[in-house]
């Protein structure tokens, strides 16, 4: 299908979950495609029949402490600034870091994969506008997206349990599988929850529960979130990759940093893009069609430096996290927290309206608020706990007691944080990586929305940790909010990072269309979470694969999918 | 053998390892948990081919399977270039001050351990303290770096015998065994 004119049908532009994605379904349709990852591959072999490389392992220095999946921060420093009056930036160096590597952000989460609500596609038609933000309704709803939720849980592999979440919208049938062994901290938790009249539920999670896709079940080794699987039981990224390679149609380049996308002379027709190799030579690549899929932080700087698809002035504005409230319990005996999934169990009560929460938004000068998933998680590795303890003696009596790891239970919220036109990536006007490019700077500050979520659910959720058992509990919030400005001047740690290239109809307001298209740019769509108009209070991953699977099967002209209701 | 340090150096960290890691009951001190030891290999990773920056996969044979972590992993040019400028320093070198000059590691530690005292070895431990906290740049990088020692695999130098991972009733990297799902779900 590829006309001589073009080296490949399309150039795709990261190989995460939103890349990966595209190259699946477009080499499905027959087309040719290029996958350009500007870190390096640790994830499968290029060859057939496309095995692990043995790369991953249940090792915290590798993971954790040297940066093994990139970005290293010495090479490619992010910054980080809330507003004008902190100058330049206030920090250089890891700033909401995701994988970059072959497999991108998929390659380091545990998989929690939910879909949306129907009222989070039309949150401004149906709950309303907050002021200080532009709340907007997507151009898609959940009806439209069913078949493509379906298809992208039957491609990563989710294990679920259907009809287990009260909240959760219609769907067309049951999971692939069903769901894998609770963590013993979850099974405290989410009966104490219920106790309180709390709906939690097996999460939904792209780890084998049971062989699957030829992968094998997953064997609960418990370096799961930010390690990555070493016996390929996790679905994304490596699934919708194999998938590609299978069709002998994907040529994965490895160490291939894009540094501009290529237009034609008219300025509304992409070429191709130039990319810096391994040994830092210059290649051009043509396509009929140039998928961007860098990620949220990634894609607005890409097309920042290449000046193109900015007529609206949107690229890299409406940046969004979520809001993390963590509530931590400590428990007076061992809850092993490093076996399983890091988490097990969701509650979405939280995102759910009503009179109590109602009147106490209306309390703090806002109509409504909603804050997002809760996860019932274990705590992290002996590495990370060490350091968070102070040195001396009580050092090792922590460490003996391992009141911060091994009897600690976690409550991570993962609030939906408003879109503020203020909150953005731009270029950095001095930090450089070390291709010797602007390095990407995200501005951002809180909406009261988000601090008044998370003051209204924190005492909450302390209430289920006791109940569960919690002899201690406390919480802490990223961004933080205790003490005065000067010391709330931390990033935040969210991975989950949306909304710089909004999607919407109308090109003043939004940067790509309903089907993800480039209003300023024909041949070219975007395919990770950088389109999402609000962040919602769910993870990102699966709404990215099943948008990706629908803009792909558009651009490509293969029908779209259409699904029914479950009987 | 020492790849970077001195005897008396490693003397010294070890000694002021088991300030920031003390030993109690059956928890060994940072001395005993090799953190001298992971510290060497560390400034000294690129003493060895492939240096000793990231660990092989995917088992280490400690639960089942070929041990593999010992096969280090070869460095991207780039890699290389962050991981010698961390321990070395910048030097003055272009590729590595794109974004200004970098003190390594090695600076840190060497005029850190000379800054703690020739009699280091033999004063008291409340002095030991007192001289680690009045250098806090020296502190700072190897209390991190004594806990990775401390309870990290061991094929990076420390943790021997996974001595540090048997003190606070951590198994460690498990796989190809895993857990079984009554393991992950009940009560011990």
């Amino acid at each position: 299908m590829t006309d001589p004119a073009h080296d490949y049908d399309a150039v795709i532009v990261g190989t995460g979950p939103a890349g990966a994605t595209a190259a699946d379904v477009l080499t499905a349709a027959g087309w040719s495609v290029i996958m350009l990852e500007k870190g390096r591959n640790h994830l499968l072999s290029l060859d057939a029949p496309f095995a692990p490389l043995g790369h991953v392992s249940n090792d915290e220095i590798k993971f954790f402490s040297r940066h093994f999946l990139g970005p290293d921060p010495f090479l490619e420093p992010r910054t980080y600034r809330r507003d004008d009056g902190d100058g330049d930036h206030l920090f250089a160096g890891e700033v909401n870091n995701l994988p970059s590597t072959v497999g991108g952000g998929g390659f380091h989460a545990d998989g929690k994969l939910p879909r949306f609500r129907a009222v989070d596609f039309k949150a401004r038609s149906e709950l309303g506008p907050i002021e200080g933000s532009d709340i907007v309704d997507w151009p898609v709803d959940y009806d439209e997206m069913e078949p493509y939720y379906a298809e992208a849980e039957n491609l990563v592999g989710v294990a679920g349990r259907a009809g287990a979440n009260p909240f959760a919208e219609w769907r067309s049938g049951e999971y692939p599988m069903p769901p894998g062994a609770d963590m013993f901290g979850a099974v405290l938790t989410t009966e104490a929850a219920q106790r309180l009249g709390y709906n939690p539920y097996p999460a939904p999670t792209g780890v084998n529960s049971v062989p699957y896709d030829g992968r094998p079940a997953c064997n609960n080794c418990g370096f799961c979130g930010f390690f990555g699987c070493p016996i390929d039981a996790k679905g994304d990224p490596v699934a919708p990759l194999r998938n590609a390679l299978r069709t002998g149609r994907c040529d994965i380049r490895p160490e291939s940093y894009v540094e501009r996308v290529l237009l034609d002379a008219s300025g509304r027709t992409a070429r191709g893009v130039r990319y810096l190799d391994a040994d830092g030579n210059a290649h051009e690549v043509t396509g009929r069609v140039v998928v961007v899929a860098g990620g949220a932080w990634e894609t607005p700087r890409l097309l920042l430096r290449s000046e193109i698809a900015n007529s609206s002035g949107l690229v890299g504005r409406y940046l969004m996290y979520h809001f993390q409230t963590y509530v931590v319990g400590s428990f007076p005996f061992r809850l092993h927290g490093h076996r399983g999934r890091s988490v097990t169990h969701l509650h979405d009560d939280h995102m759910i309206l009503d009179a109590d929460n109602l009147a106490f938004a209306k309390e703090h000068g806002l109509p409504y608020f909603r804050a997002g998933i809760v996860e019932h998680g274990g705590g992290g590795h002996p590495i990370l706990e060490g350091q968070y303890t102070e040195p001396g003696i009580a050092h090792t009596r922590e460490m003996l007691d391992s009141k911060m790891r091994d009897r600690l239970w976690a409550f991570t919220v993962q609030g939906e944080d408003l879109p503020q036109i203020t909150n953005q990536i731009d270029l950095d006007p001095r930090v450089r990586d070390v291709y010797g490019f602007p390095v990407g700077r995200a501005t951002y500050d809180v909406h009261a929305h988000e601090v008044v979520a998370s003051r209204y659910y924190a005492p909450k959720l302390a209430e289920i940790m006791r109940a569960a058992g919690a002899e201690q509990t406390f919480s802490i919030t990223s961004p933080r909010l205790e003490g005065d400005r000067a010391a709330r001047d931390g990033a935040s740690v969210s991975r989950h990072i949306m909304g710089t290239c909004r999607m919407g109809d109308d090109p003043r307001s939004s940067v790509v269309d309903r089907w993800q298209r480039f209003h300023d740019v024909e041949n070219m769509i975007c395919t990770d979470s950088s389109v999402f108009p609000t962040s919602t209070g769910y993870g990102p991953t699966l709404t990215i694969v099943a948008l990706a699977i629908r803009a792909c099967r558009a651009l490509a002209g293969v029908p779209p999918l259409q699904s029914q209701r479950a009987s | 053998m020492l790849r970077f340090l001195t005897e008396h150096e490693h003397a010294v960290l070890a000694a002021a390892a088991d300030r920031l890691i003390p030993p109690l009951d059956a928890h060994p001190g940072g001395a005993a948990l090799g953190v001298a030891d992971y510290v060497d290999r560390l400034l000294g990773a690129f003493t060895f081919d492939p240096p000793l920056i990231f660990a092989g996969g995917p088992f280490s044979g400690r639960a089942g399977g070929e041990a593999s972590f010992g096969k280090f992993l070869t460095l991207s040019r780039h890699e290389e270039t962050a991981w010698r400028t961390r321990i070395e320093g910048s030097r003055g070198m272009a590729e590595r001050e794109f974004n200004g000059p970098t003190r390594g590691w090695q600076a840190i530690y060497r005029e850190g351990i000379a800054a703690l005292g020739d009699d280091f070895l033999t004063v008291a431990g409340a002095e030991q303290d007192l001289r680690l906290r009045a250098n806090p740049e020296l502190r700072e990088v190897f209390y991190a770096h004594a806990c990775e020692g401390a309870y990290g695999p061991p094929e990076y130098g420390g943790n021997p015998g996974t001595a540090g991972w048997i003190a606070i009733d951590f198994p460690g990297d498990v796989q190809p065994r895993g857990w079984t799902d009554e393991e992950v779900r009940g009560r011990d």
